[in-house]
Formats: C-alpha cells, structure tokens, sequence
C-alpha cells in the first residue's frame, strides 16, 4: 500500500454552536477508492468541504499530497452535490464541463482549443455526446449527475471527491458511474466518495470510513465494514439485510 | 406606414434635449439590462430593490454635505449608501438567525425612511439649491444634462469591460459556487465586484427613473430575455437590447408632449416586454408551453384509445375483426375527434359502418405496448 495522500488531523468544525465534525484524524492511502458513510447529519458534506477549503475549520489541518490544499488544487477533482446548483441557469452540457478547466486556466483566461478537447473526451466517456449542445435544464436526474462528473474528468486530478455522485441516479447509470471511478483508481487516481447506500459499499468500494461527527471507524473495505461499525455510526441495531 | 413610423422617431430625437435624454436612457438600459442578468440569475432581484431605496440618504447626506447636486458626488453618496446596504443585509443574514427577504426589507425601510426624513430636514433649510432632489423619488429625466449622460456613458462602459474580463468567473460563482471555491477563485472578491457593479447600475438610472422604480428597469429586461434564450451570452445581450429598446421607446413616447414622466414610461415599456416575452416566447413562453401540454395529451389519448381497440380486437380470433360504431363508442376513452384523427392517420380504417385496425394501426399499438412493458 502506497503513504498517505490524504491526512487530516485533529479536524473540528462547528456551524454556530454546534459541531459538525470533532476531532477527525484520517489517513487515506493513495490508489484507493473510498465510501464515506455515515447517517444524515453526520458531517460526510462537510468534511469533504473542509478538506477543500469550502468551510473553514475550527482547528485542525489537512494535507494533500503532503500539502495544504492551495498549493495542490490542480490535483484535485470535486463533484459537488447536485442539488447545490440551479439546474434552469441558461448554460449547456458542454459549458458546464468546461468548467472543470476554470481552475487550470486561472482569472481572465478563457478555455481554448485544448480545453474544449479535454471536454469532449468527458462528454463522450460519460456517455454525453449527443447532448452535448443540451440546454441543462432539459437533462434527466442521472444524466445531471453525469455532466457533473464529466466536469470533474476534465480536472484531471490525482486526487477526486464526490459528493453523493449515485443522487437520483438509476442503476444503470450507477453502474456506468461506478466503472468510470473504477477507471479512474485502475490509472492510480485516489477516489473519496459520500456514500448513502450501504447496501453496496463492499461491491464498489475498496477503502471506508464510518463518520458520526467522529471518525467511527476507516480501513480496507473488507475488514471495516462490519457489523460492529455500522451499529457504531448509524446507531444500535442497525444491520445489513441479507 | 413602418416608414412614417420611424421617420417620426428620428425626428423626436433632432431635438437636442430629447437626444441628450435618450443617449442617457440607452446607456441607462445597456447597464440595468446586462447587471439585471446577473441579479436574477442569483436570485439577489429584491437585492436591487433594497439598494435603490437605501440610496436616499446617500442623495441625501450628499447634498448636506457640499451644498449642491453635482451629479458625480450624488452618484458616489447613493452608491456608498447602497453598497453599505448590501452589506449590511449580507451581515444580518450571515450573523443572526433573520432570513434574507426579513433582512432585505428591514434595510430597506430603515434606509429609506431615513432618507424621507432627511428629504423633509433639507426641505426646511433655506438652501435654493435644495428644490429638485425630491425628483430622485420618481426621476425626472429632463434634469440630465450632457456631463451627466457622459459619466452614465463611462460608467457603462467601464462595468462591461470587467464582465468582459471576468465573464468566466462571473459565470462560475453564478452558476456553482462551490466548485468556484474549490477551484480557489476568491468567492468574497467576486460577489464583491457584482454587487458593486449591481450597485453602479442601480444608481445611474436614479436621476431619471428614481429610487422607487429603478429595480423593475434592472429585473424586467433580465426577465424577458431569458424567456428567449438558454445560453447566458446571448441571454445578456438581448437583455442590453430589450434595457436599450425600454430607454429609447419610452423617451420617445414621454417627448412627443403628452405630459408623461419619462422614467415611469420607461418601466412600463419594460414591462411590455417582459408579458410579451411571457406569453409568446418559443419553449418555455405560456402559450408554446400551453401548445406543447395540449399536443402531448392529444398523443397520450390516440395512444391509448387505439391500445384499447387493439386489446379489444385481440379478443377475436381475426386481429381485423371488424366493430360496429357503438361498440367503440362503449369502449373508454372514445372520442369522435380521436377516432377521427386515427382515421385521417390511416390507423383504422371503416367499410359499412364497421371499423377496424390497419396493419399500421396493429403495428403502432404492439409498439405501444412493448414501450410500457419497459416503463412497468
């Protein structure tokens, strides 16, 4: 197993009065593709958002790639929630993709020749092509989930966060999603995903973390998602329907 | 006729005062127009109301402060009360548990009421310059002069060179905050060129349209372009036009000596547009969208009715077994137009008042009923 490229220490963060997450230390190996579970409520959001520096922690630091997240962001691919948009704003599948290259091209630049190839690899590796000029408004739910990822793509990053990426999805497309991010770990990427269905884990998934405001628990796939820690995270009695 | 028409229009714009007037509600429109887009995309279209009416007591304290209306100073004391109540309103919502639209109209009579009371404080001074400022309530474009228009033609020109600059992350932040932020572009910098910008078109068009009306002239021509449009490039181009038409149309109808204010004329050009775009626009306007709903349930019945002929044929040992007419008219969800149209489709087919599918008809409603298999 390779080092870290993840590390997070002694990480709280409060909204107001209330914390949301308390005291996370994490290590997370490179390579690996990562659920996050956790019940609602229990800070999975936020601590992807915190990493990023979206929310600011109460104390605590993160290092990616053995750095602050500033001086790596290049590395670094995000798939926000999808409710967190106005899908109805007036913009296309292909502009929203070619968002991903806003980071790269830093201010005033605008996405060149180069840029919009790298989209149309996305869109095409998702599955887009042919709604490519589409007006977003007019995508179904798991179609929406894919131009996010598709943007995503087009970060190129080493390092990729997504934020319940399987929303509104159908299996289908699940599936389809699941190979893209299996893809992605086969070329050495590391994969963070906040993960509502537990009832897979162990089939997409090779690395968790069990989250409850406290780091309940994180390992290999195999020996962590137990029983044991889903009771821990989700409360008493909750077990796996077989 | 269309000729008269316009030869009429240029001819009311010959007039100096008129032309004087009509450069400035152009410019006027361009600004509102292309900072409304980014106001209603971000929802913050009550925003611009609050800060037209907070920036009376910004008129105010600046007409306190130097003695005279030098319209550059007026500017900079409305846009500095203006801009002091975004953040305000952005303060409230952020450190107390009031919500926007409470913390949006809790600024916006504090303000503005402070502003009348200022307004009536400078009526009593003995001040002959004071008569006019109450016109910044309603506007009243015959007080611009040619400096004026010329600082509301640089200022225009100056926030669209840096959306033209900015327009990528101007877009990103509108679209996605989050993943701007991620991508490390300065939310607090951004939001704040914006709201300035927003800002700077409120308080040029305070003079001619006032404070009261000015935000239907930054929301309307907004509004009416994205009935017309899904891209926001074009999006912010035809709302310039529709601001520019608004400014032009309505300081040609108020000089043609009717007596009608120009600033409210304009509005209400506006807002012409704006129902016009309502009702007519393509895709999303109310009477394509009324035409669209009518056709899909035209559709979904034909489908339906001719899937209940075809189950009712299938119970015959011939598929084309032949029905009465008042058989069919038992069966759910006859109808004469629909049996009609099915005709003229060459769906069915009658001989002797005894209907039956065609092949195409058979084949349509088999394809019918393999789609719900999947839907099921």
């Amino acid at each position: 197993m390779e080092k870290s490229v993840i590390s997070i220490n002694d990480l709280t963060v409060a909204y107001r009065f209330k914390p949301v997450l308390w005291d996370i230390d994490l290590e997370v190996p490179g390579g690996v593709m990562m659920a996050v579970v956790g019940p609602n409520g229990a800070g999975k959001s936020t601590l992807i958002k915190a990493v990023l520096d979206i929310v600011k922690p109460l104390a605590g630091n993160v290092r990616l790639l053995g750095k602050p997240y500033h001086r790596v962001r290049s590395k670094i691919g995000y798939v926000p929630q999808k409710g967190s948009v106005d899908w109805d704003f007036p913009t296309t599948v292909k502009d929203v993709v070619l968002m991903g290259t806003y980071g790269k091209l830093g201010w005033v630049r605008r996405p060149g020749s180069k840029e919009r190839r790298l989209a149309d690899q996305a869109i095409e590796k998702t599955g887009l092509t042919d709604l490519a000029s589409r007006q977003i408004s007019q995508l179904s739910g798991g179609q929406q989930q894919r131009v996010f990822l598709a943007r995503a793509l087009v970060q190129e990053a080493e390092i990729y966060f997504m934020d319940e990426p399987f929303q509104g999805v159908d299996v289908t497309t699940e599936k389809a999603i699941v190979n893209i991010l299996k893809e992605l770990k086969s070329r050495g990427k590391t994969v963070v995903v906040v993960h509502h269905d537990v009832q897979t884990v162990t089939e997409y998934f090779d690395w968790v973390t069990f989250l409850n405001v406290r780091k309940i628990a994180a390992g290999p796939a195999g020996q962590t998602f137990n029983n044991k820690n889903l009771e821990l995270a989700y409360g008493a009695k909750f077990t796996l329907a077989e | 006729m269309i000729m008269d028409q316009l030869d009429f229009f240029i001819r009311i714009f010959n007039d100096y005062t008129t032309q004087t007037i009509g450069l400035g509600t152009t410019f006027l429109g361009l600004m509102s127009g292309v900072l409304g887009v980014y106001a209603v995309l971000r929802k913050q279209s009550l925003l611009g109301d609050a800060v037209a009416h907070s920036s009376l007591p910004g008129i105010a304290m600046a007409f306190l402060l130097t003695g005279t209306k030098n319209t550059l100073l007026i500017f900079a004391g409305a846009a500095l009360a203006g801009w002091v109540a975004t953040f305000w309103i952005s303060g409230i919502i952020k450190n107390t548990r009031i919500k926007s639209d409470a913390a949006l109209a809790i600024v916006l009579a504090v303000f503005f009421g402070f502003g009348l009371v200022m307004l009536t404080y400078i009526q009593r001074m003995e001040n002959a310059n004071q008569s006019g400022l109450q016109s910044y309530l309603f506007g009243q474009a015959a007080t611009l002069l040619r400096e004026d228009v010329n600082l509301m033609g640089i200022i225009s020109g100056f926030a669209i060179i840096v959306i033209l600059l900015l327009w990528k992350e101007f877009k990103l932040m509108t679209f996605d905050e989050q993943f701007a932020r991620s991508l490390g572009f300065n939310q607090k910098f951004i939001n704040l060129v914006i709201n300035t910008l927003i800002v700077l078109a409120i308080v040029i068009g305070l003079q001619t349209v006032g404070v009261i009306l000015m935000s239907a002239l930054l929301i309307a021509p907004a509004s009416a372009a994205r009935q017309w449009t899904n891209r926001m490039g074009s999006m912010v181009m035809l709302s310039a036009l529709f601001g520019m038409l608004s400014g032009l149309i309505g300081t040609a109808i108020s000089s043609t000596g009717n007596q009608l204010s120009t600033g409210p004329v304009i509005v209400l050009v506006a807002v012409s547009i704006v129902l016009f775009s309502f009702v007519f626009a393509p895709e999303r306007g109310w009477l394509a969208r009324l035409i669209n709903k009518n056709k899909n349930r035209r559709s979904l019945e034909l489908n339906k009715f001719i899937q209940v002929l075809y189950e009712t044929c299938k119970n015959h040992e011939d598929i084309k077994h032949k029905h009465s007419i008042q058989i069919l008219k038992a069966l759910p969800g006859y109808h004469a137009g629909t049996l009609k149209t099915l005709k003229d489709g060459g769906f069915i087919e009658v001989a002797n008042n005894q209907w039956c599918l065609t092949a195409l008809g058979i084949s349509r409603a088999s394809a019918n009923g393999k789609q719900e298999g999947i839907s099921q």
